[in-house]
């Protein structure tokens, strides 16, 4: 039985919310940041709650704390050191493995992510507009309240319209798959794969290789816990509408090379099941959205190339060991929404995504690692995710037709990562004790 | 296309020295050093010290992989391999045991559904019978690929006569010619 009632909501719920703020926090000491988490911890819905009072609920909160941030706690060596070794180093130090180089090395990152300084994450999710505002001043006034608890940056972010589905900058329709987890109590849409074992997200149960193994100590870090990888992904607008123009000499063709780009249409329809036309009827039918394969239906990537967002992050039956790399996403998009017939402002705008799982270096780093930015994944040579890969304008994207595929070269960056960072993100009952409480004799 | 580094094809055969720690430039991937691409495509060498007495117990899973693979053809697929060599050796009268591998991808990107792959195919018994390997490697999947780093021998030279050339390329090409040949047969 999964523990509800201790998990953080952000892992197995979607906050029905248009808004939201995330805050990142430093502890100039221990007793401060106890002193804040005390504070806020009651504020944190736990799946159970979220879950109970969705209708009712304005604001989501979430915490959760880099490694550096669990010592400012005041966590001990012996703790500390159980941790596994890629939260440990952080973000940061894993990152040319990752492929944060040139324009995304974390020397460019901004608003401290690249900091040691970095100890935590406040998430706020908010139904609208001045619940968010309300629920900062409400942060301010217990930040007030807190010496010695600062904050680096904060990144505000709303929904981007249209409004009538979520979708990112560039007009895609997102939150179309996700992983289906036993004992979670949701309702698995077809497509979605075999209910996967709750240690693949959730510290403290078995995962697909039978009981978990090498959890944090002691054992109250160790249950209903996770990782969680934030992203701070710069889309660049611009540069991504040129692109389908140049390549494109119909509407019809532009919508085309973006859909090839990602895998499905920007309405959602996946081009498994429409790969000459958008159906847009198709994308909103949650039982037949997600319900495809590529192995018997597009072995050859004829509708979705080899190479495209949604062949990389899951490639379902012609992945191996797939159960083992699944991953939870959450975030939101932030800055400006410029209109489809507005020169590009400069401005920055993308998504703020947090990858949830119960192990960055198998999950998270994987992906980044040989999904993302393998050259040479599934044999295509000369490509890197065409959304999210680091691309510095030498690589290529083929879509396979017949007789002849097209090969765009010189794909340019999308993308830019502006920063990152590695979270641990405990459960409840985890919070109380991180806080102080259950420490018995701590000053 | 065969992608190689320095834009050679596979029509130019080629050699490559390699620096004793393996690699000319450290490069880390998720769990330490790259080892580079060469004419021999990627692989490694594993070389351990046999358990005194259990040399026969590794030599009679040389049976099992047979059989394995008969069963199931494409057991191995997921490892992209061109060939793998197990060889069993005496030094001063204490048995070792080589497993070497050569294959076209980077072994740091598929550690971890090698080692799943191993455990379904009882290839991790072979193991248990070598000095030093995890007791509880059916869970501690580090332990395990910490084992395989730390036994790794790099080469220090690598020769391909058709250099850089991946497994799925070959087959690729031998089954053109095949259907080629059986259009010619079409046309007589
Ligand atoms: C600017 C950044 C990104 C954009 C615009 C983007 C966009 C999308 C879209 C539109 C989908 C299809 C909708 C769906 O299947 O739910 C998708 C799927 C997915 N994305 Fe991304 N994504 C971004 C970054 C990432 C990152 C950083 C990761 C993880 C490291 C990731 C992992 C995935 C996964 C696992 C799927 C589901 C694929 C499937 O199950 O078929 N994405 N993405």
């Amino acid at each position: 039985m999964l523990e509800l009632d201790d998990i953080q909501h952000i892992l197995l719920t979607r906050a029905p919310a248009m808004t939201g703020r995330y805050e990142f926090l430093s502890f100039k000491d221990a007793s401060a940041g106890r002193t804040w988490l005390e504070e806020i911890r009651g504020k944190v819905h736990s799946a159970a709650s979220a879950r109970a009072s969705v209708e009712a609920d304005r604001r989501w909160i979430t915490v959760a704390f880099t490694w550096n941030g669990l010592r400012a706690l005041g966590l001990d060596e012996t703790s500390l050191a159980t941790f596994p070794e890629e939260f440990r180093q952080g973000m940061v130090a894993r990152s040319t493995m990752l492929g944060d180089t040139g324009e995304c090395h974390p020397d460019k990152w901004v608003g401290g992510l690249a900091s040691s300084d970095l100890h935590a994450i406040v998430i706020l999710f908010a139904r609208d507009e001045p619940e968010r505002a309300r629920c900062q001043t409400e942060h301010e006034r217990l930040l007030a309240r807190c010496e010695g608890v600062t904050v680096l940056s904060t990144l505000d972010l709303q929904a981007t319209p249209p409004f009538d589905y979520a979708h990112d900058h560039f007009g895609y329709r997102d939150r179309m798959s996700q992983p289906f987890i036993e004992g979670s109590g949701d309702e698995s849409t077809p497509g979605s794969g075999a209910p996967l074992k709750p240690g693949e997200f959730i510290l403290g149960y078995p995962d697909e290789n039978g009981p978990p193994f090498g959890l944090p100590q002691p054992d109250v870090l160790a249950r209903n816990g996770s990782f969680m990888a934030y992203r701070r992904l710069e889309e660049h607008l611009g540069k991504f509408r040129d692109f389908l123009n140049q390549h494109g000499k119909t509407a019809e063709e532009r919508e085309l090379i973006a859909a090839k780009l990602m895998g499905r249409w920007r309405s959602g329809a996946p081009l498994v099941l429409a790969p000459e036309r958008d159906d847009p009827a198709l994308a909103a039918d949650p039982k037949r959205s997600n319900d495809f394969n590529y192995r018997t239906q597009d072995p050859h990537g004829y509708a979705v190339p080899l190479g495209s967002h949604i062949r990389r992050m899951n490639p379902r039956d012609t992945g191996a060991n797939m159960n083992r790399r699944r991953m939870i996403r959450r975030g939101a998009t932030y800055g400006p929404h410029l209109p489809e017939d507005a020169p590009d402002d400069g401005a920055e705008r993308g998504i703020a995504a947090f990858v949830i799982c119960a192990s960055l270096i198998r999950q998270f780093e994987f992906a980044q690692n040989v999904w993302i930015n393998d050259r040479n994944f599934h044999e295509l040579g000369n490509e890197r995710d065409p959304i999210i890969g680091t691309q510095d304008g030498t690589l290529e994207f083929k879509i396979p037709r017949r007789p002849i595929r097209r090969t765009i070269t010189g794909l340019p960056a999308f993308t830019t990562v502006r920063g990152g960072a590695y979270f641990f993100l405990p459960g409840l009952k985890a919070l109380a004790w991180l806080a102080g409480n259950g420490r018995g004799t701590e000053s | 296309m065969a992608h190689s580094p320095n834009g050679n094809t596979w029509s130019k055969p080629a050699a490559m020295a390699i620096p004793k720690e393996g690699y000319h430039k450290l490069e880390n991937g998720r769990y330490g050093p790259l080892y580079p691409r060469t004419p021999a495509n990627h692989g490694f060498t594993i070389i351990a010290k046999v358990q005194k007495g259990r040399e026969q117990a590794v030599r009679e899973y040389g049976k099992t992989i047979e059989g394995a693979i008969a069963g199931t053809p494409d057991a191995l697929a997921v490892l992209k391999l061109h060939y793998l060599r197990w060889v069993l050796f005496e030094i001063e009268g204490a048995t070792y045991f080589m497993y070497q591998g050569i294959f076209d991808t980077d072994f740091d990107k598929y550690t971890e559904d090698a080692v799943a792959l191993f455990n379904s195919l009882g290839v991790n018994t072979v193991f248990e019978n070598l000095e030093g390997f995890p007791k509880d490697w059916k869970t501690n999947a580090p332990a395990f690929i910490k084992f395989l780093r730390d036994h790794q021998r790099p080469s220090f030279l690598e020769y391909g006569e058709y250099p850089y050339v991946t497994a799925d390329e070959i087959k690729k090409a031998l089954r053109l010619k095949e259907k080629f040949s059986e259009m010619l047969d079409q046309m007589q």
